[in-house]
């Protein structure tokens, strides 16, 4: 493996490590849509939206960091993605928008729009978010319809003859969302995301009435997400999938190609295996209303994503596959930044321990105390 | 449909140049409230005086209310960059995606981790761990900044790179000179020190309002002690940088200085223009005084552009039309060896597709920088390669009137500034602040002025950088995405009104918590929480309701002395006189109390 070869590879897997820690941090938004659900009386959303506050930032900048990644390492992806299925990243940024203010401001004296609404708007980026996020993170999978031409630059013509990639139906991304596979991985990431809010606040909320809740809704929405996951991982498996010749960089269909990529990758199999295992292991433990299953549910969801990007991004696979023109879909190899850049983040990552320490750090003196109806009724800075 | 009278590039412009404007409206005062609040935290922990605490905690609210709408309209800034921008995203991804990620990995967790630590954790850790958190708060929205602006220089300057043809893209080639080019260096130092003058106005100008109504008198005292020495000396720095930032722009963007500066026809020892009223743009093109009339200081914008008051500094014509004896080539030639690049490209193309393998060579060895005949075609054509997309050499002056008034705006604001942070600093060191109400009030009237006058900054670098979206490398036209003007058109009007009524809340959240002051309530306390005190009531809280700030007249919620304008009213914090001002909390906010309303 050459050093370009390595550094494409190693940065996939930190932006489907990113990427996985993302999925883990949508717990904020799981809780966000159980806000009604779980919390019957305002104080004890107050509760609810108080401890995932201390943690909404986590996943918003993860967010922005996965986008930021993704633009350095495979800045190709980022203009055929970003600017062919604008009306989904649109919706995914405009549900995000209104979660950033949302939270400080729902109980401000003179916050104009009330109350009401800054909680609707955690609803719905509660819903919507993870949603999204999951059916575009699985056109990954089902491809997209774009070309992808480089000398197009080379178009004097008017009316965008020089766009590099560029979009073959007018949809713009709604073609995604309704693609019912994709629409299935939405659902699961969503119900993932309420799995691990109620494991969430099994840890970190020290209120009787609401753990019981939190339990209660995890014993249903738990199996629906392991179901549902089970589904999709079951077609993911069957699917004929991208593949690229190492040597000529020539994509062709291959019949179960996810399937044989777990095959050939065996630690990647494991790690998915392994991840979903944790899961599974931490609905488990929820289910009794165990403290620790966020630890288990979080370490499986980073583990089982990370395995799954991986499938889609390693092994010769087009990670992007293109359904109009099978040579303009996306390889780690194609749409990576150069070899030059990728070495210089290469040594910026490097951080990325200290950084993992650090935020270990901060969350567990934050979190070190469960948050209850006393320490809301005590002051201090609350949202 | 509107969106009909405008192309998808003009409305990607539109689009990206809103989100900028409202997401700048926030940054500044974060990036400089930042370090205010860990100066203030810094002397609580020090002295161990809770009047610190009292004042820290104060304006770190402000902070967060601030802090919200900047993260959430920052967010959609870089999505829009593959959105609006797919062509430039890829071709130069490879250079300005890398500041992006680094800002994500270094700078936006330090941020978010220690936010929390800050808002969240003075009961729950150390006083040293909570003051660390707050600096490092301030320090990792300041590391995010010259990510950014690394990333902003590099398209008004793009150093570091070379062409790939392979990849079609331009590609990184030295780090450092991306992260440390004069125009990224000027750009952060310059954007920074402004935004700390904003940010001590802001401080200013909010203890201002309290002295003239003889409120918090002990805490805006203390706040303006810090926050105008801050300002003053950030102001005075902001100064210099401008005026580095000046001579670095007259060497990589001379356009951008002509029509700043109204310059049409070079000249040697060329003038400054003080202010002046700019002629319409046909007699402006025609020749001829520019102005109908003019103030100028002759000689100085040859010093300030070129450290020489005899320097010969170009005018728009000299740019659009060439002057050999200055040896500025004409913008038709620039067009004519930008076509000749784009043409390769085109020619490679065709060769590729008809597997001429020959031409394919020959057109490589002309991007080949390792050979002379490369580095001279990179130099002498592809330098050019945007220009090869423009029709009318004309297309390449931008608009004079907005650069003119802009460039005016900034630096006149800046200079009252520096008089008006000067006077209020020794105004209070004498002790005698309180008696210049005329002064407070210019000090508070600085303050829409600071937003205003940063706003013009910005306007100035980016319109100033037109048409280009990459300095002579690529054209806006060229680097939009390829997506319906109807689409953009109606995603503009969604984030106008979703930004307009965020920014509508922002606005009257702080305004309230000015208002309600240091001991006025962070939230009000839950109806059926079973509490009789208020959320910062504590053991002094009263029968007050549910929106109060309690605790005895003149007394803070630390239990220092506070001002004689601490709240004392049932429902509000009133003012000692009783002569509350329209729009002052007195008496008035416990029937506007927007719980009450709901």
């Amino acid at each position: 493996m050459d050093t370009l070869t390595f550094l494409q590879h190693y940065w996939w897997l930190l932006v489907s490590l990113l990427g996985a820690l993302l999925v883990f941090l949508l717990f904020v938004q799981g809780g966000q849509a159980l806000l009604y659900d779980l919390g019957r009386t305002a104080e004890e959303r107050n509760l609810l939206v108080n401890s995932l506050g201390r943690k909404w930032e986590f996943t918003f900048t993860t967010l922005v960091t996965f986008g930021g990644a993704f633009f350095a390492s495979f800045p190709l992806f980022y203009s055929t993605s970003f600017g062919g299925a604008v009306y989904v990243w649109l919706a995914i940024l405009l549900v995000f928008v209104v979660q950033a203010v949302a939270y400080e401001y729902r109980r401000k004296p003179a916050n104009v729009f009330g109350e009401k609404t800054f909680n609707l708007f955690l609803l719905v980026n509660g819903i919507l978010g993870p949603l999204l996020l999951g059916t575009a993170v699985s056109t990954l999978f089902t491809g997209a319809p774009f070309t992808v031409d480089r000398l197009n630059l080379a178009n004097l013509g008017e009316g965008g003859a020089a766009v590099i990639s560029q979009w073959a139906t007018p949809w713009h991304g709604l073609d995604a969302v309704a693609n019912p596979h994709n629409l299935l991985l939405g659902v699961a990431v969503a119900l993932l995301a309420m799995t691990l809010a109620c494991e969430y606040f099994l840890n970190n909320v020290a209120d009787a009435v609401l753990c019981e809740r939190a339990c209660r809704r995890l014993r249903l929405v738990g199996p629906l997400f392991a179901g549902c996951f089970v589904v999709w991982l079951g077609w993911l498996l069957c699917i004929d999938g991208a593949a690229v010749d190492s040597a000529t960089g020539v994509v062709s269909l291959e019949p179960h190609k996810y399937l044989h990529n777990l095959l050939r990758m065996p630690a990647v199999a494991a790690v998915l295996l392994g991840g979903a295992v944790l899961v599974l292991w931490s609905i488990g433990r929820g289910w009794c209303g165990r403290r620790d299953a966020v630890w288990y549910g979080g370490a499986g969801t980073i583990l089982a994503v990370t395995g799954l990007l991986l499938t889609a991004g390693w092994g010769d696979t087009a990670y992007y596959p293109s359904l109009v023109d099978l040579q303009s879909s996306l390889t780690i190899r194609n749409s990576s930044s150069s070899r030059f850049t990728l070495t210089v983040m290469s040594w910026v990552s490097l951080l990325i321990p200290f950084v993992a320490a650090y935020i270990w750090y901060a969350w567990r003196a934050i979190n070190r105390t469960p948050i209850s109806r006393e320490e809301l009724r005590g002051g201090g800075h609350q949202y | 449909m509107i969106s009909d009278y405008l192309h998808t590039v003009d409305w990607s412009r539109a689009q990206f140049a809103l989100t900028a404007i409202y997401h700048w409206l926030f940054v500044p005062l974060t990036l400089g409230l930042g370090f205010l609040v860990a100066l203030m935290e810094t002397r609580y922990v020090r002295t161990g005086d809770p009047f610190w605490k009292r004042t820290t905690k104060f304006w770190m609210r402000l902070f967060g209310i601030n802090f919200a709408i900047g993260v959430a309209t920052g967010l959609i800034l870089e999505f829009e960059f593959g959105t609006n921008w797919s062509n430039y995203s890829h071709f130069v991804g490879d250079i300005f995606g890398a500041p992006l990620a680094i800002e994500g990995i270094m700078a936006f967790f330090l941020e978010s981790t220690f936010i929390a630590v800050m808002f969240f954790g003075w009961e729950k850790v150390s006083k040293g761990f909570h003051l660390a958190a707050t600096w490092l708060t301030a320090i990792g929205a300041n590391l995010s900044a010259v990510w950014i602006l690394v990333a902003n220089a590099w398209m008004q300057h793009p150093a570091g790179c070379t062409f790939n043809l392979d990849t079609v893209r331009n590609e990184m080639t030295s780090f450092a000179d991306v992260a440390l080019s004069p125009v990224a260096v000027n750009k952060f130092f310059h954007t920074v020190t402004s935004s700390y003058v904003l940010a001590a106005l802001f401080v200013v100008g909010v203890s201002a309002w309290y002295l003239l109504r003889r409120r918090e008198e002990r805490m805006a005292r203390a706040s303006i002690a810090t926050a105008s020495l801050f300002g003053l000396l950030f102001a005075l720095l902001t100064a210099l940088t401008g005026d580095t930032s000046g001579a670095v722009v007259a060497r990589v963007q001379p356009m951008k200085l002509a029509a700043m500066e109204g310059l049409y026809q070079g000249e040697e020892g060329a003038p400054l223009t003080l202010f002046g009223v700019l002629r319409p743009e046909e007699q402006r093109r025609a020749g001829g005084d520019p102005f109908h009339f003019s103030v100028a200081i002759p000689k100085m914008l040859s010093v300030m552009s070129f450290r020489d008051p005899d320097a010969y500094v170009p005018g728009i014509r000299d740019l659009v039309e060439g002057n050999a004896e200055r040896g500025i080539l004409s913008t038709a030639e620039k067009i004519g060896r930008g076509r000749r690049a784009v043409g390769e490209l085109a020619r490679y193309r065709a060769a590729l597709e008809a597997g001429d393998r020959a031409t394919q060579e020959a057109v490589r060895a002309e991007f080949d920088p390792a050979t002379p005949e490369g580095r001279h075609f990179l130099r002498e054509y592809f330098a050019y390669f945007g220009y090869g997309y423009l029709d009318d050499p004309e297309q390449v002056v931008p608009c004079v009137p907005v650069l003119f008034y802009s460039f005016r705006v900034m630096v006149g604001a800046g200079m009252l500034f520096i008089l008006v942070l000067a006077l209020v600093w020794w105004f209070n060191r004498r002790g005698s602040l309180g008696r210049q109400r005329w002064l407070l009030r210019v000090a508070i009237a600085c303050v829409p002025l600071a937003y205003f006058a940063s706003q013009a900054g910005w306007a100035l670098a980016e319109m100033g950088r037109q048409p280009w979206a990459i300095q002579e490398l690529m054209p806006v036209d060229v680097a939009a995405s390829k997506i319906p003007s109807g689409l953009v058109s109606v995603t503009f009007f969604l984030f106008l009104a979703l930004f307009t009524a965020l920014l509508a809340a922002e606005l009257s959240i702080l305004f309230r918590q000015i208002q309600l002051g240091p001991d006025g309530p962070n939230v009000p306390a839950d109806p059926d929480s079973g509490s009789d005190s208020g959320p910062n009531g504590g053991p002094n809280g009263g029968p007050n309701g549910p929106n109060v700030p309690s605790g005895p007249a003149g007394t803070s919620a630390d239990g220092s002395a506070g001002s004689p304008g601490a709240p004392t009213g049932p429902g509000a914090p009133a003012a000692p006189t009783g002569s509350a001002a329209p729009g002052t909390p007195a008496g008035a906010v416990t029937p506007e109390n927007p719980d009450q309303k709901r």
